[in-house]
């Protein structure tokens, strides 16, 4: 029998319907590597029981010949979803043992609308806000990837770690993720995954605990950009529970799977040529033009002049929409609660304690940014950065561009432990690719492209036009066709 | 810019965050760094540029004024620290 | 506004005389079925957390979707105060921590308000009135419930009215008395009940006015100033600004300065106190809330709103005058409750000729039914006497039925028994006796029986109403007075 943990999604799905083995088989089996994977600390809950039962119903809705797009096939789910009755902590201490009484839009369409079996809840950074996966209240996950000859553990990036790399071990077959800053696409470059941003407003932000509204975006992580494409299409769509999700039908991106990319016309900004980058970063991103050309695309300089404030910008939007998000953790409705012997003290304490540093950090910058006096010098003036930044895009496609091609990551996947306590500001760099695509609203894919001389998988980056995910994967597909699949030697 | 240790302080009290005065130092130190760092979006030239309001454009839908939530007082208190009789309970707050 | 000094509204100090500068915001509860940002029910009441959604308990991950009929109901508010309508507004955040406020933020308006500058014109009691500039009206979220006295060492939380719309109305700091300020606020509750877009319950919290207070030497820039929040009824408006005023003036006058600060009103003392929890200057970091959109609306959503208005306090007093010849007192009285306009244009609607007879039907309102329901404490709602009743009367009179003096026993007999009068009057015997024969007859037997009388009056021919109240004595009331002067006339050759 093969091993069903290492198929891809479309390649469970289609044995699922030819019957080669059923949905019960498949998540027992990613249970099992679930068990012995532990050590990764990508799952921070585990739901066998739940995962067999919905995986039993959905084999019994093969028998009767019925069954959504995603019938029976097993998926992780980032922690920030709410998932009803199950635990959700966003991997912060304040929430404790919060149990929603209510499903997120994106997973009540995985799971209760096009029948995926849920396998437990993944690892990420706490409230998303990290790089690393290594502000977890559970603790850091970790990269199912080594250095050659080097037993370092590596961190998978974040924030969405516990999804990339339960994807790149095959723990699951494909996770939710979100991306508020790069939080989809750097863990994917980083374990040799696919991670998609969409649009904003592409997908609900019902039920996602939020960190930046403006920004934050649910996506996929998968093996493949066709597996990509299969759950983008389950997770995007209209809600009105949402007032900034988009009312725009859901194309059947799969479609653009294998679509010819000829004549398409890439952008390759030369705002992105940092100074000091790795040159396997620079070969890497040549390589990827390379590729496109070969398959017919046509390769045009261009010029983004705002990419250099996308970060600055983004460290003012994003921390001072957190710390307004994080102000209902109060210890008051639920999550933990600390003792006080007044409201204010008990409000303190409750948020000392139950928020890590990190959190915390961002908190007061945000709250700081925001405050009487500065309003106009830091947050205005970042929003009218922002206008300027994805006006730099609007130019850019206005002038035929089709997509931007650019790497994903500065660098590949560093030692865990390697960037905590320093500068705040050295792990911020890591989105110095990705926060542009957030600050702009447009989507953007991360694949997997190569590899560094130490043998970590490096990833290359395509950010596309509003609404055109399908661009982005008919060209994502044509560097993994180059490329070639990145899989880790199990050492676990 | 850069922030004093009051300002630190003053700060973590908006933000209803506890803060030891040995941790003021460090955070003063950390949040320097930021500000220090985003100083540089002073240099661009924002001059009749309007602030982003909502990166995707769109009209803002609105709801029928119908009562279709709410009546699930058990749910709405299940997850909370301290309750009485559905009500959230909190050390006395003074007004 | 720097209107003119009115000597009546200076306040006698030690040192000389100091005039108050009031503004006022009234937070008003949008008329809806369902909250502003959710489907939760805007219901008074209820049992504690009801009426409330995952989206007012602010649980993670949940998003407000603003209810249309709260933004239409703003826009009629903005039309019915005759202010510039804003086809663009914006949601801001107000950020600060309290446990009646689940969000950690109130959903609220703040640089771009959804409707701007406007006027009321306010009646006073005297018969003059003065305007009142409002700066600008917005909606925001109502905060829940904080109760403190239920658990000796805990405050208990109830989010029933959490996410409910308010209307924050805010006047201009044109008031200069608590007379003023008084019939300011009673002429806004008029104005929203009239549109429907608040029901103006006081005793509910459904109204509720934030009173800022300052007072200065006349003709001097404005004084520093106090907010006092919360102030649930015309009544205790009118006490605190006075207290608030008298104690700022003791400051004053004994040299030191006034602190801007928050005050609450205590009833029971009639005094205002500093808020305990004040202890920190608020900064509220509002930001634009990135959950909603900017509010954007066409002229034509507004002037499909503006066909639509009834017609309000001011323009039916106006019809009131110019069709019925009432006096302007008497319109402002009729006009100055929604229900009081409404059921004396329900009698009229059952007038048999309401052009002739609609003044006669405004003073039977406002003496006969209104004195009444006053005496016994009833309201509008529970009159014992419908208008359809009252209208009956007041056709019996104007045809010549019965006369007014009938027309009270007849009003009498409705009020305690009921029934249609009508068919009172003719069972009762009531009807006026249009018979001239008889009445000639009475009036000649009156005449005979006293010739002592008929020698008085011809000498002095005021005493011809002696005549007639004998005859109308004699009638039971059922003769018509001017029938019987002008038959006395004749008869004693007058």
């Amino acid at each position: 029998m093969t091993n069903l943990t290492s198929l891809t999604l479309a390649e469970a799905r289609d044995g699922l319907a030819r019957k080669s083995f059923t949905s019960l088989e498949l998540a027992d089996a990613h249970l099992a590597a679930m068990e012995r994977a532990r050590v990764l600390n990508a799952y921070v809950l585990e739901t066998p029981e739940r995962a067999r039962e919905m995986a039993r119903q959905a084999d019994e809705r093969i028998a009767k010949g019925e069954g959504g797009p995603l019938n029976g096939l097993p998926l992780g789910v980032k922690d920030l979803f709410a998932t009803e009755g199950t635990r959700t902590t966003a991997c912060s201490r304040i929430l404790d043992d919060f149990k929603p009484p209510y499903e997120s839009t994106v997973t009540s369409q995985l799971f209760t609308r096009d029948g995926a079996v849920m396998l437990g809840k993944l690892n990420n950074d706490e409230f998303a806000m990290g790089s690393s996966n290594e502000t977890s209240c559970f603790g850091p996950v970790v990269n199912p990837w080594r250095r050659q000859g080097s037993d370092v553990k590596l961190v998978p990036g974040g924030s969405s770690g516990g999804s990339a790399s339960a994807v790149a071990a095959g723990l699951c077959l494909g996770a939710t993720a979100t991306d508020t800053g790069g939080s989809i696409r750097q863990p994917a470059a980083f374990t040799g995954t696919v991670g998609l941003k969409p649009t904003y407003g592409r997908c609900s932000r019902w039920g996602i605990v939020a960190f930046a509204s403006s920004l934050d975006q649910a996506g996929p992580i998968t093996r493949t950009v066709r597996d990509a494409a299969i759950l983008m299409r389950s997770m995007a769509g209209h809600d009105p529970r949402d007032t900034t999700s988009v009312d725009r039908a859901v194309p059947d991106y799969e479609a653009a799977v294998g679509k010819s990319v000829k004549g398409m016309k890439i952008g390759l900004p030369r705002e992105y040529r940092l100074e000091g980058m790795p040159a396997e970063i620079e070969k890497l991103w040549s390589q990827g033009a390379e590729w496109l050309k070969a398959a017919g695309a046509e390769l045009v300089e261009v010029s983004l002049p705002h990419t250099k404030y996308a970060l600055p910008a983004y460290y003012i939007v994003a921390p001072a929409e957190a710390s307004s998000n994080l102000a209902r953790y109060d210890g008051v409705r639920y999550g933990a609660r600390a003792g006080g012997s007044n409201i204010v003290e008990m409000y303190e304490n409750t948020r000392a304690k139950g928020f890590g540093a990190e959190v915390r950090r961002r908190i007061m910058i945000g709250t700081y940014v925001l405050s009487a006096g500065y309003y106009d010098a830091y947050y205005l003036r970042a929003q009218k950065v922002r206008t300027l930044i994805k006006k730099d895009f609007e130019d850019c496609y206005d002038a035929g561009v089709d997509a931007i091609l650019t790497p994903a990551t500065p660098s590949a996947a560093f030692g865990i432990g390697q960037k905590v306590g320093g500068n705040p500001i050295e792990m911020y760099l890591n989105d110095i690719f990705t926060v542009t695509a957030n600050m702009a609203g447009l989507p953007g894919i991360a694949v997997p492209a190569g590899k560094d001389s130490q043998g970590l998988p490096l990833g290359l980056q395509l950010i596309g036009r509003p609404f055109d995910e399908e661009t982005l994967i008919s060209l994502g597909e044509v560097i993994e066709l180059a490329a070639g699949r990145f899989t880790p030697e199990v050492w676990w | 810019m850069s922030v004093d240790a009051a300002t630190v302080r003053r700060i973590a009290h908006l933000a209803r965050i506890a803060v030891d005065d040995a941790e003021v130092p460090h955070l003063q130190g950390e949040l320097n760094a930021i500000l220090a760092f985003v100083e540089q979006l002073q240099e661009v030239n924002v001059d009749g540029v309007e602030p982003m309001t909502s990166v995707t454009p769109m009209a803002m839908k609105m709801r029928p004024d119908a009562v279709n939530d709410g009546e699930i007082a058990d749910k709405i208190v299940a997850n909370a620290p301290v309750t009485h009789d559905h009500f959230f309970l909190v050390p006395k707050v003074v007004e | 506004m720097n209107a003119p000094v009115k000597p009546s509204n200076l306040i006698k100090g030690a040192t000389g005389d100091w005039e108050m500068v009031i503004g006022i915001e009234v937070h008003a509860q949008v008329t809806s079925n369902a909250k502003l940002f959710s489907g939760a029910s805007t219901a008074f009441g209820g049992n504690p957390n009801s009426h409330v959604s995952f989206v007012d308990a602010a649980m993670p991950g949940m998003l407000p979707v603003i209810n249309g009929e709260c933004v239409r109901q703003a826009v009629r508010t903005g039309l019915g105060l005759n202010a510039r309508i804003n086809l663009r507004s914006v949601f801001d955040r107000k950020n600060y921590f309290y446990p009646d406020l689940p969000q950690g933020y109130q959903i609220s308006q703040y640089q771009s308000p959804i409707v701007g500058e406007g006027e009321v014109v306010v009646d006073l009691a005297d018969g003059t009135s003065f305007t009142v500039g409002i700066e600008r009206l917005h909606l925001e979220q109502d905060a829940g419930k904080s109760l403190h006295d239920q658990h000796a060492d805990m405050s208990a939380i109830d989010l029933n009215r959490s996410g409910v719309a308010l209307m924050e109305i805010v006047s201009k700091p044109d008031l200069r008395s608590s007379e003023q300020a008084k019939a300011y606020v009673t002429k806004l509750r008029t104005i929203l009940r009239y549109l429907g877009t608040c029901d103006g319950d006081m005793e509910k919290g459904n109204l509720r006015a934030d009173v800022n207070v300052s007072v200065r030497r006349p003709g001097e820039p404005f004084g520093t100033r106090c907010e006092i929040k919360n102030v649930n009824s015309i009544r205790f408006i009118g006490q605190a600004i006075e207290h608030e005023a008298r104690r700022q003036i003791g400051i004053l006058e004994d040299g030191d300065s006034i602190d801007q600060e928050t005050r609450l009103f205590d009833p029971d003392k009639g005094e205002t106190r500093a808020m305990r929890s004040k202890e920190e200057a608020h900064d509220y970091r509002y930001f634009p809330d990135p959950d909603l959109l900017p509010l954007e609306f066409s002229q034509s959503f507004v002037e499909a709103l503006r066909a639509d208005l009834p017609e309000l306090p001011d323009q039916k007093k106006a019809r009131f005058i110019a069709d019925l010849g009432l006096t302007p007192y008497d319109a402002a009285v009729l006009v100055s409750e929604h229900e009081c306009a409404n059921f004396y244009e329900s009698v009229l609607g059952g007038l048999a000729d309401a052009r002739r007879d609609g003044k006669v039907a405004a003073n039977w309102v406002i003496n006969e039914l209104f004195g009444r329901l006053n005496k016994e404490g009833l309201s509008i709602a529970a009159s014992p006497v419908s208008a359809s009743q009252l209208a009956a009367i007041i056709d019996l009179i104007g045809e010549g039925t019965i006369s007014g003096k009938i027309a009270k026993d007849l009003f009498e007999i409705v009020w305690t028994e009921g029934g249609d009068p009508r068919v009172l009057v003719d069972e009762r015997g009531m009807k006026q006796v249009t018979d001239m024969g008889a009445i000639e007859k009475l009036v000649a037997d009156i005449v005979d029986a006293n010739p002592d009388k008929v020698a008085q009056v011809r000498a002095k021919p005021q005493m011809i109403g002696w005549f007639v109240g004998q005859v109308m004595k004699a009638s039971g009331g059922k003769v018509n007075p001017q029938a019987v002067n002008d038959l006395l006339k004749t008869k004693l050759g007058l």
